[in-house]
C-alpha cells in the first residue's frame, strides 16, 4: 500500500531483515538473473587462489536489490522516483542484513507529494554495508 | 552499458526477484499484479542492471568458445598482467544511483544509451590508490520515453581490499 502524507512524520523509521544467513546459492541466483558472472562472487577457487580474498562475496547490486525490497515494501509498488546507494563494505556468505529507511523530509514538487528517505543496511555485527537515499511519491 | 534491445520479460523478472529474496506477487503473478496500482507485472527497482544480459560484449559474461578468467582445470583460465603497482588489485562497484522517470512493465522493450561520466582518484585506507570512474546510462522504452537514468561509479583498487 502506498504511503500517505498523514501517516508519516520526519524521523519515522522502517526496518526489515532482508536476508538471514546469506547463502552462496543466493549469490549464484543473483549472478544468473543479473548477468554479472564475475567469478569473485561465485567461484571459490578463483576468489581465494587468484584474487586473494577469504571467500566469495555478494555483488554490491545484490545488497542494493535486497535493500530495495525494504523500500518497495514501505513506499508501495512503482512509487520510487530515486534510489541511490554507496557500497560501504563487502557482504559475505553467512551475513544477515537489516535495512532501515528514515523519513528525512516530506515535501511537494510540481504538485506531487514526495518523501525523502535515508537508507542504511547493516550486517549482523551492526556494520553498515550499504548507505544511500531514496525518494518516493506519496498520497496526500 | 549501451544495449540495443533489452526486453523486459516476465520470467526474467521472476528470476531476478527470487534472487533478491523478494516474494512480492507483483513480480511473478499477473493476476495479483492486476489488483495493484501499477496493474501489471513490473520489475524491482534495480532490475535494469540485468540489461547486462543483453549487452553485446559485456565483459563479465563468458563468451562461447573463449577462455574465461574463472576457474576450470586451473584456478583461472586467463593469466593477467600485474597492474604495475603490485598485483591483487580489483575492480569494485562503489556507487549506484537510479532515477525513475516513467513506469516500466513486463512486455516493454528498452534500449540503453551511455553518456560520458567523470573520473577521479584518491588514496584509500584499505585498497591503496583508488581510481573512480562514473558511467551514466539512460534507458528508453519502445515509445522513446526516458524511463530510468542509471549512474554507476566503479572503483579500481591497486591491491586487495582487506
Amino acid at each position: 500500500m502506498p504511503l500517505s502524507k498523514s501517516e508519516i512524520s520526519v524521523g519515522d523509521q522502517h526496518s526489515e531483515q532482508v536476508v538471514e544467513n546469506l547463502t552462496r546459492t543466493q549469490i549464484i541466483q543473483y549472478a544468473g538473473a543479473s548477468g554479472d558472472y564475475n567469478p569473485l562472487h561465485t567461484d571459490e577457487i578463483f576468489t581465494t587462489q587468484i584474487a586473494g580474498y577469504p571467500t566469495v562475496f555478494a555483488h554490491g547490486m545484490l545488497s542494493m536489490g535486497m535493500t530495495g525490497k525494504m523500500l518497495t515494501n514501505l513506499v508501495g509498488d512503482g512509487r520510487l522516483t530515486k534510489y541511490g546507494v554507496r557500497f560501504v563494505a563487502q557482504v559475505w556468505p553467512g551475513d544477515s542484513l537489516t535495512s532501515t529507511a528514515t523519513v528525512e523530509a516530506i515535501r511537494e514538487e510540481d504538485g506531487v507529494s514526495l518523501v525523502d528517505l535515508a537508507v542504511s543496511t547493516v550486517n549482523q555485527d551492526g556494520a553498515e554495508v550499504v548507505k544511500g537515499s531514496a525518494t518516493a511519491r506519496i498520497d496526500d | 552499458m549501451a544495449t540495443d534491445r533489452f526486453p523486459i520479460e516476465a520470467g526474467h523478472i521472476m528470476l531476478f526477484a527470487r534472487s533478491i529474496g523478494d516474494a512480492n506477487p507483483i513480480y511473478h503473478d499477473a493476476d495479483a499484479a492486476a489488483d495493484t496500482e501499477p496493474g501489471r507485472v513490473i520489475p524491482p527497482p534495480t532490475f535494469v542492471q540485468a540489461s547486462a544480459q543483453f549487452t553485446e560484449g559485456y565483459n563479465l559474461r563468458p563468451v562461447i568458445g573463449e577462455a574465461w578468467f574463472g576457474s576450470g582445470k586451473e584456478p583461472t583460465g586467463i593469466k593477467r598482467e600485474s597492474s604495475g603497482e603490485g598485483s591483487g588489485g580489483t575492480g569494485f562497484h562503489a556507487e549506484q544511483h537510479y532515477e525513475y522517470h516513467a513506469p516500466v512493465q513486463a512486455g516493454d522493450v528498452l534500449r540503453a544509451v551511455d553518456k560520458p561520466g567523470k573520473s577521479w582518484s584518491r588514496e584509500g585506507r584499505r585498497g591503496g590508490t583508488l581510481q573512480f570512474n562514473e558511467s551514466i546510462t539512460e534507458y528508453y522504452n519502445q515509445d522513446d520515453v526516458l524511463v530510468v537514468t542509471a549512474r554507476s561509479v566503479g572503483v579500481q583498487t591497486s591491491r586487495v581490499v582487506e
